[in-house]
């Protein structure tokens, strides 16, 4: 980015007559009048609510208070020390599905990320049907996400969904069909749902950086020798790396915070194996309408990924100037 | 440079293989849309065996899909129209003045982007409730409310595409209107935005997903007056049944409009991420 001030220079150029006195002056206050109405939006709906979320996490704020919040007795740390305190029942069942959050998100962001670059670079080189098969392979993105999920529940149903009957009468792998929305499988059934929305968002972002990659590099290459392997390992996947530094946090950060993908799949009562931290925290809040430590885990919960964007962004940018 | 036998056959078979797996479940939805509810209780059937436009006629009556979609797409067309005017502003701004806190400001924005959407309901359920309490307002359960929360939604993202895109023109058609007298709003207005029209539009289609599929906040905010069809579709499970025929075909329908919008315009996305992201 390497924008210059658009000096208000022109009024004195000018020569023509009967126009507007020429201003001088610049106008140092317009850039901020341009950003007054994104600001008031982002402070009134993003952080305001988040300090009044970080206060309500200190209060006892359950469904007597709802209805006027300024009766909440103050708490301080109770709300946190009893979500966080791993040897009491609600703490052991968050850190539980925080585990499960982070093997979801890890399994799916790989996943995706891996697909995505598959379908970047073989679609990189013209062929027939290219573009048919670049809109085909974004469409799972631009659905609705709801009605994606949607989708995925019917065939995951046990009786009457697609899957088993592929996986019991026509592959004839297993003889019982498997439940897939309850029990140990719904870990399964949820990762690859997202993987089917999410992976196509990572071939866009790595088909645009793609289009950066200068051709030369690809035929010094090959008169290097360079076979495909090589090829990606030494020119593909360099070229890509400042692409992937922020497709793999938005990833992340997208995936850890997904709430409709479990909310929808499951139909808002998570399996255990599968209760992913959005879904839990929202079900403690409403379920029980104990705002207070809804709002501690909430906090808890911002503080980590903070923590892990800073700690990944120090080793990124560090790597970056290494190389 | 040319291919080898095996890249290409690699190429094939992954790329058909990837095919199947986008396809498969778009065509469960359609087919599972063209059939008796019968049909869509028993074992799954791949073809069809008595295709109806049924399910299409009565999804109306199970659940009131025509209030919801005409919810969602007020919600959704004015959430959009706004953020996309705001977001222009904003990335005028910051692509085209130096100024102190412009970093501070696009940091700031974006990094709303990864707060976990639960921290701002709480606390927004919250406001909006005792808004309607103390001031007689109704944001909680209304339009207006919901309207006001998703344009937030989508503002940095569209603001961070524009500044891309603005970037990308050249500052001499800026000067040149400076030449002519132009004062920046009328720059901005007959230079910069007839020249950015098709990264404007793919904005605009963006917002409008956003609130489109959006569930956490409409499950939450809404009652049954202002329900969006991302939450409506649940009226298709009843306690005895699930009437899958209908959901699949209100699916479709609410789906088509949103994915040929998208990808109509798809490579204006390619090319704004193109020009945001790579920097």
């Amino acid at each position: 980015m390497s924008s210059s001030v658009v000096e208000r220079s022109a009024g004195q150029r000018r020569t023509l007559p009967g126009g507007p006195p020429p201003r001088r002056r610049r106008r140092p206050s317009l850039p901020y009048l341009l950003l007054i109405p994104a600001l008031v939006l982002e402070l009134g709906v993003h952080i305001v609510p988040m300090l009044v979320g970080i206060w309500m996490s200190l209060l006892e704020l359950t469904q007597f208070h709802i209805r006027d919040w300024s009766t909440a007795p103050f708490v301080g740390w109770e709300n946190y020390r009893v979500t966080l305190d791993v040897d009491s029942a609600a703490g052991k069942e968050l850190l539980h599905s925080f585990w499960v959050t982070i093997v979801y998100t890890v399994i799916s962001v790989a996943l995706s990320w891996v697909i995505g670059v598959t379908a970047a670079v073989f679609t990189q080189r013209p062929f027939r049907g290219r573009a048919f098969l670049r809109a085909l392979f974004l469409t799972p993105y631009a659905l609705p996400a709801f009605a994606a999920v949607i989708i995925w529940t019917f065939m995951f149903q046990r009786d009457n969904g697609l899957i088993n009957h592929v996986l019991v009468e026509q592959l004839h792998l297993v003889d019982e069909p498997p439940f897939w929305l309850i029990g140990p499988n719904s870990i399964v059934a949820v990762i690859v749902v997202t993987v089917w929305k999410l992976w196509p968002f990572a071939f866009l972002c790595l088909m645009a950086g793609l289009q950066n990659v200068p051709t030369e590099l690809y035929e010094a290459a090959a008169i290097d020798g360079a076979g495909f392997w090589r090829r990606l390992r030494s020119v593909t996947l360099p070229m890509l790396r400042p692409v992937n530094r922020v497709v793999l946090l938005v990833l992340f950060l997208w995936t850890f915070n997904d709430f409709t993908t479990p909310y929808v799949l499951f139909g808002g009562s998570a399996p255990r194996e599968a209760d992913l931290v959005s879904v839990h925290i929202y079900k403690s809040s409403f379920v029980t309408w104990n705002f207070g430590t809804g709002s501690a885990m909430s906090v808890a919960l911002l503080a980590f990924l903070l923590v892990v964007t800073a700690v990944y962004l120090l080793i990124t940018n560090r790597r970056r100037f290494d190389a | 440079m040319r291919e080898s036998a095996g890249e290409r056959w690699a190429r094939r078979v992954v790329l058909t293989v990837l095919a199947l797996f986008v396809l498969v479940p778009l065509y469960a939805m359609v087919s599972s849309a063209a059939k008796p509810l019968q049909d869509v209780q028993g074992v799954f059937t791949w073809i069809p065996t008595h295709p109806t436009a049924q399910a299409f006629v009565d999804m109306w009556s199970t659940v009131p899909l025509g209030r919801y979609l005409v919810n969602s797409l007020l919600v959704s067309s004015v959430a959009a129209v706004i953020s996309v005017a705001i977001a222009i502003l904003a990335a005028f701004a910051v692509s085209r003045y130096r100024f102190r806190g412009r970093q501070l400001f696009s940091v700031t924005v974006l990094s709303t982007q990864m707060f976990p959407g639960i921290l701002f309901l709480l606390p927004l359920f919250l406001l909006f409730v005792n808004l309607d309490n103390t001031l007689g307002t109704s944001l909680y359960a209304s339009r207006t409310g919901l309207i006001i929360t998703y344009l937030t939604f989508s503002l940095p993202f569209s603001i961070w595409m524009l500044v891309g895109y603005f970037d990308s023109i050249p500052r001499e058609l800026d000067e040149a209107a400076a030449v002519d007298g132009a004062g920046p709003m009328r720059t901005l207005f007959r230079v910069i935005l007839p020249t950015a029209v098709p990264g404007i539009v793919a904005v605009t289609v963006y917002a409008f997903m956003t609130a489109w599929g959006e569930v956490l906040f409409a499950s939450v905010m809404t009652d049954e007056n202002s329900r969006t069809i991302a939450v409506g579709l649940k009226g298709y499970s009843t306690q005895s049944q699930v009437y899958w025929n209908q959901v699949m075909a209100a699916s479709l329908v609410v789906s088509v409009p949103v994915v040929a919008g998208f990808l109509a315009l798809q490579r204006y996305f390619v090319a704004g991420l193109t020009a945001g992201a790579v920097k």
